[in-house]
């Protein structure tokens, strides 16, 4: 039905050691049609199956396909992950340079950049973030919501296909909240996002899936 | 604001890697004075580069300065009275003999010691920890080391927020630390969740970092030219490191 799928998941099981499944044959497709979003109780697997995608934890049974490629090991998806903008869900954990240019830089630089090109791109996304004087603050001196926005932002230095967010919302205030919504429907990127937030989701998304006892519904 | 007006001072403009290279240097310098004299002048010295390093706060930096040296107290308490003795005996008290040696070699500490923090105290306050680490980088100090120092100063306000919370989630249950087994036990709970919690950040932050494509490197930057701003600094250096030098024979 759609072009190309962006990501597709087959029979995914996975179970943490000594506890039943969270993942007990989830299938899923993400076309090229936009972003939709994955709902579900605390502690359903939501997290995990986002690290099953970005190949961070390795399902137990079950198929991943990443962009065309069948990911089965390791070097399969070192090349997929910068084109899947993974943001966490504490920005804390994403942004761990002295400075914010530098945060922004680091994708680029990874993929092989040269240090001009990678702070040009730097300020690019700066500039789209409308935090185009940002470059130089240190990062641990942001307000949470400007974390939140370079945290995008350094999955967005890496020029992406889709966008994966995990609780963008959490702990931002409402015009945090009214900022990223506009930065997202801007960039018009298609991905997931895990939230809580069925306001946010909402207007986001044009379509939801829940997860729950280990199996993927569309809700 | 004093941000800014900092990073105007001549101090803050000079090149990362000679600040690097200087505090050492300069360290190294004064911890090998013999004569006190030499160490009086060192102290100069370090007050020079301090009154370099831009707006001060006095009463901040002194408080500063002494707790760090804290030390020095039991220096004081225990070094004229135990060293060299007999020696030249100067003062009784009681059964205690003050000497000259033991007394000489207190100050030369405590000079010492006070010039060679105020130096780094004002090196360092004259400079991000993203100029820190360039200028190491640019002098060829390994990256994996200055990825731990990069890493700490990042993470140790989150850490610390981390344990605050932690703590105040423990007194709004009115708990209050007593030295029983109880609080002995909850204190250890504390510590073992914060090293628990610090493993699963580093866990997440590692993942993070995978997303993004390391392969290893941290990329930091190094590359300075020097200003004649530069060789204003090293002709200073240079001429302080050469008079206490001389002062000490």
């Amino acid at each position: 039905m759609t072009i190309e799928s962006l990501i597709k998941l087959k029979g995914l099981v996975y179970s943490y050691p000594g506890r039943a499944a969270v993942l007990n044959g989830v299938d899923f497709e993400l076309g090229s049609e936009g972003l939709v979003g994955l709902i579900g109780p605390n502690g359903c697997g939501k997290t995990t199956l986002l690290k099953i995608i970005m190949g961070l934890l390795k399902p137990q049974a079950g198929l991943v396909t990443i962009l065309g490629q069948d990911c089965l090991e390791e070097k399969h998806f070192r090349p997929l992950r910068p084109k899947m903008g993974f943001v966490f869900q504490d920005a804390n954990d994403q942004l761990f340079c002295p400075t914010v240019a530098d945060d922004l830089a680091f994708g680029p630089l990874n993929l092989g950049a040269s240090r001009q090109e990678a702070d040009r791109i730097a300020q690019e996304v700066l500039d789209k973030l409308g935090l185009s004087d940002f470059g130089p603050r240190v990062t641990y001196d942001l307000s949470g919501g400007e974390k939140k926005l370079v945290a995008l932002g350094t999955a967005l230095a890496l020029n992406p296909r889709l966008l994966i967010l995990d609780e963008p919302t959490n702990f931002l205030d409402l015009e945090a909240v009214a900022r990223l919504e506009a930065i997202l429907l801007e960039l018009r990127l298609p991905g997931i996002i895990v939230s809580h937030d069925r306001g946010f989701l909402a207007k986001m998304t044009q379509k939801s899936y829940c997860l729950e006892k280990g199996r993927l519904t569309e809700a | 604001m004093t941000r800014a007006a900092r990073s105007a001072s001549f101090l803050a403009r000079s090149d990362p890697r000679l600040k690097v290279l200087i505090l050492v240097l300069w360290s190294f310098l004064l911890a090998l004075l013999e004569t006190p004299k030499a160490a009086l002048v060192g102290l100069g010295g370090s007050s020079l580069i301090y009154a370099l390093s831009g707006p001060k706060q006095f009463f901040k930096d002194l408080t500063k300065l002494l707790a760090i040296n804290a030390f020095l107290l039991f220096i004081w308490l225990l070094l004229p009275f135990s060293f060299s003795t007999p020696g030249t005996a100067i003062q009784r008290l009681g059964p205690l003999v003050v000497t000259q040696e033991g007394l000489d070699l207190s100050i030369l500490l405590s000079l010492k010691a006070l010039a060679i923090t105020l130096g780094a105290m004002a090196i360092t306050r004259a400079s991000s920890v993203f100029e820190l680490l360039a200028g190491a980088k640019g002098l060829g100090a390994p990256e994996k080391l200055l990825a731990i120092f990069q890493l700490m100063t990042r993470y140790i306000s989150v850490i610390g927020q981390q344990y605050a919370r932690l703590r105040q989630a423990m007194r709004v249950r009115g708990f209050q630390g007593r030295s029983d087994l109880r609080s002995l036990r909850a204190y250890a709970n504390l510590a073992g969740y914060m090293l628990v919690g610090g493993l699963d950040r580093a866990e997440r932050i590692h993942a993070a970092m995978i997303c993004r494509g390391y392969n290893g490197r941290f990329w930091f930057r190094g590359d300075f030219k020097i200003k004649p701003l530069d060789l204003g600094f090293v002709c200073l250096i240079l001429a302080l490191g050469l008079g206490v030098t001389f002062l000490d024979d």
